[in-house]
């Protein structure tokens, strides 16, 4: 098939560094990969296009770049799969790293932050006379983790760190989550306190948005956001609840439970800690302010759905921890 | 063509001008809609990142109530549709996890067969109404109207939900629905990234900058406003736009619309029932550049 590649380039040696496009026309078989398209260039019309590949078989992690402006591995995308009508793929570099040249990306900060969540096991207390135990289930519930490439895929597409360099990001936390689930890290019960608290901090867990980019590009079913997910869940149950984060989950799930709908009035003052954090309080006030006057305020008296016991009981049911009298329904001040 | 309304909560809460907007093209389209009986939240991802089996069970309690209503369901919010596309196929694939959430509904005598298929008034309007039918009924169209569309990351993510390997044209449904309406689409990086709303109480410096980055990114590239079919994307786009553009030092300045509104206004819906003047940016030089005085 002739296809057309249209790539992204970037020469920081140019006189004036600067990215633009460049467009090769290329003949390939019908079953090729987009790496094959791009070795092919490199090989045949432009000695100077850079990149990054080893394997060729979605093992090393060196290809993840950007195909029609999401992130894949270059060596597992069938090029048929990704052409548009003119027979067109456009490729550019991973996103969120800085590029050095052309496809190729800057990967310090991404190690920098796998090193910052101290990927080893760390066991406390007295060692055992043998080794550590484990059984196989814990074991191969975590072979989906340990699937990760370190390609960086989800860190091209994370959103969060496309405005905020500072969050530890998908890759990172999808790591700690190998050590926070693993039986032998952490306290007797497999309990890692000490990483969870780290974790619980600004940069780390309740920063992601939840927009599941890095489930979609990770070329390895590790489903980070669903690992960020479940490390949310392991620091609230470990106790660690004393921020904005956590404070929000349960709020919300109190409205619902209570009323069958989420009260919009209540719940971000109470995921600020309530009417009593002034400063985040007043930080709400001008927003709330014009949303009176344009007369679009959530109700002030937030009502129950019709036959609400039926909710409430599966609240008691399957949230027993959080079930409890209601406080401060539909007033901030009641 | 009659459905089982899931309006969600925002559309009656903080965002109360798209209930009745979404009502009133759905009754020119001759979309009957029956609202799902004391239906619940569906828990937007929040709740699920808690307790999953709680968040799923409510879902399966609006689903069962659909079933028996013997209608598929609508919604008017991407959030919405996501959580409920997720939910649903946790519970499709695994009938053990289904009969587990079957006996908690079983005390108020429902049972959810499994049989829903949740979708959003964006898709319905392409896959069941039929954009013929849409332009149909287009009186103002929107010519010269540079519009960007923004989804809302769950009616786009992740895809496997969403059944878009086999609704691939569900991927541009909104450009396409733009055009029809005789818009002209700005296609801009953001319109598939997140909106910065699910981390609003968390982390407001990083949901402000998301809000500021989309917005000042489409406006640069011309648009005279943005669409979303997501209430929750709105509630922070435009919402919260004058506080993101302070943060970005920069002002933006862009309207942003739901869904069913850039539908009316080009149906010749007054901006007034559309509810427009409700908006925090001002949506009047919009309306006087499409000619539709309030
Ligand atoms: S070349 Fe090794 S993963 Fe693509």
């Amino acid at each position: 098939m002739d296809v057309t590649v249209k790539i992204k380039r970037f020469d920081p040696e140019a006189d004036h560094p600067e990215s633009y496009w460049q467009e090769y026309a290329v003949a390939l078989p019908d079953n090729a990969t987009v790496l094959d398209a791009l070795i092919k260039i490199r090989e045949e019309q432009d000695g100077t296009l850079t990149l990054r590949c080893s394997c060729r078989s979605a093992i090393c992690g060196s290809c993840a770049m950007r195909i029609n402006g999401h992130a894949a591995l270059a060596c597992k995308t069938a090029l048929s799969r990704v052409l548009d009508g003119d027979n067109a793929v456009v490729v550019e570099p991973a996103g969120v790293m800085p590029v050095v040249k052309d496809l190729t990306v800057n990967f310090d900060p991404f190690w920098d932050k796998i090193r910052a969540v101290e990927p080893y096991l760390q066991p406390q207390g007295a060692e055992p006379a043998g080794e550590y135990i484990a059984s196989n289930e814990s074991m191969l519930h975590l072979s989906g983790v340990t699937a990760c490439i370190m390609c960086g895929a989800c860190v091209s597409d994370c959103t969060v760190l496309e405005v905020d360099p500072t969050f530890l990001g998908p890759a990172a936390l999808a790591k700690a989550y190998r050590f926070t689930a693993d039986p032998r890290d952490g306290n007797r019960e497999g309990v890692s306190r000490e990483r969870l608290h780290q974790l619980s901090e600004p940069t780390g867990i309740w920063d992601c948005t939840r927009c599941n980019e890095c489930v979609e590009a990770c070329p390895k079913g590790v489903a980070p956001m669903d690992r960020i997910m479940a490390l949310r869940e392991q620091a609230v149950n470990a106790g660690f609840t004393r921020n904005n984060g956590a404070r929000h989950t349960s709020a919300f799930t109190e409205s619902v439970g209570h009323s069958g709908r989420l009260d919009e009035l209540m719940l971000p003052i109470k995921s600020v800690g309530g009417i009593t954090n002034v400063g985040a309080m007043l930080s709400y006030a001008p927003v709330g302010w014009r949303a009176l006057t344009h007369g679009k305020m959530p109700p002030l008296r937030h009502k129950n759905v019709e036959n609400v016991e039926n909710v409430r009981r599966l609240f008691r049911k399957l949230e027993p921890d959080l079930y409890g009298p209601e406080i401060g329904k539909s007033s901030p001040f009641g | 063509m009659k459905y089982a309304f899931f309006p969600g909560c925002v559309s009656q809460g903080a965002a109360p001008e798209l209930y009745p907007a979404a009502r009133l093209i759905c009754q020119r389209l001759g979309i009957e809609l029956e609202e799902i009986p004391a239906w619940t939240c569906t828990g937007a991802g929040v709740m699920q990142e808690k307790n999953q089996l709680f968040g799923d069970t409510l879902n399966a309690r609006n689903f069962a109530k659909a079933e028996r209503m013997g209608l598929p369901i609508l919604t008017i919010c991407s959030t919405c549709q996501g959580v409920m596309s997720q939910a649903n196929l946790r519970m499709k694939r695994d009938p053990e996890y289904l009969a587990q959430i079957n006996s908690y509904l079983a005390e108020e005598g429902l049972e959810y067969k499994g049989t829903a298929e949740p979708k959003h008034l964006l898709w319905i309007l392409i896959e069941d109404v039929g954009l013929d039918k849409v332009l149909e009924l287009v009186t103002r169209p929107l010519a010269g109207i540079r519009m960007a569309p923004f989804y809302g990351c769950y009616i786009v993510r992740p895809t496997e939900a969403l059944d878009i390997e086999e609704h691939p044209e569900r991927q541009t449904s909104l450009e396409t629905l733009i055009e029809t309406l005789g818009a002209t689409v700005v296609d801009f990086a953001g319109k598939t990234r997140c909106c910065g709303f699910p981390i609003l109480t968390i982390n407001e410096k990083n949901s402000m900058a998301m809000v500021g980055k989309h917005t000042s990114e489409a406006k640069d590239l011309g648009a005279d406003a943005m669409v979303t079919p997501c209430p929750l994307c709105h509630l922070n786009l435009d919402g919260y736009q004058p506080k993101a553009s302070a943060q970005l030092r920069r002002k933006v300045d862009l309207p942003i619309l739901h869904l069913p509104q850039l539908i009316g206004l080009a149906m010749g819906i007054s901006p007034q029932e559309l509810g427009l003047q409700k908006h925090i940016m001002n949506t009047q030089p919009l309306a006087m550049k499409l000619g539709a005085a309030r």
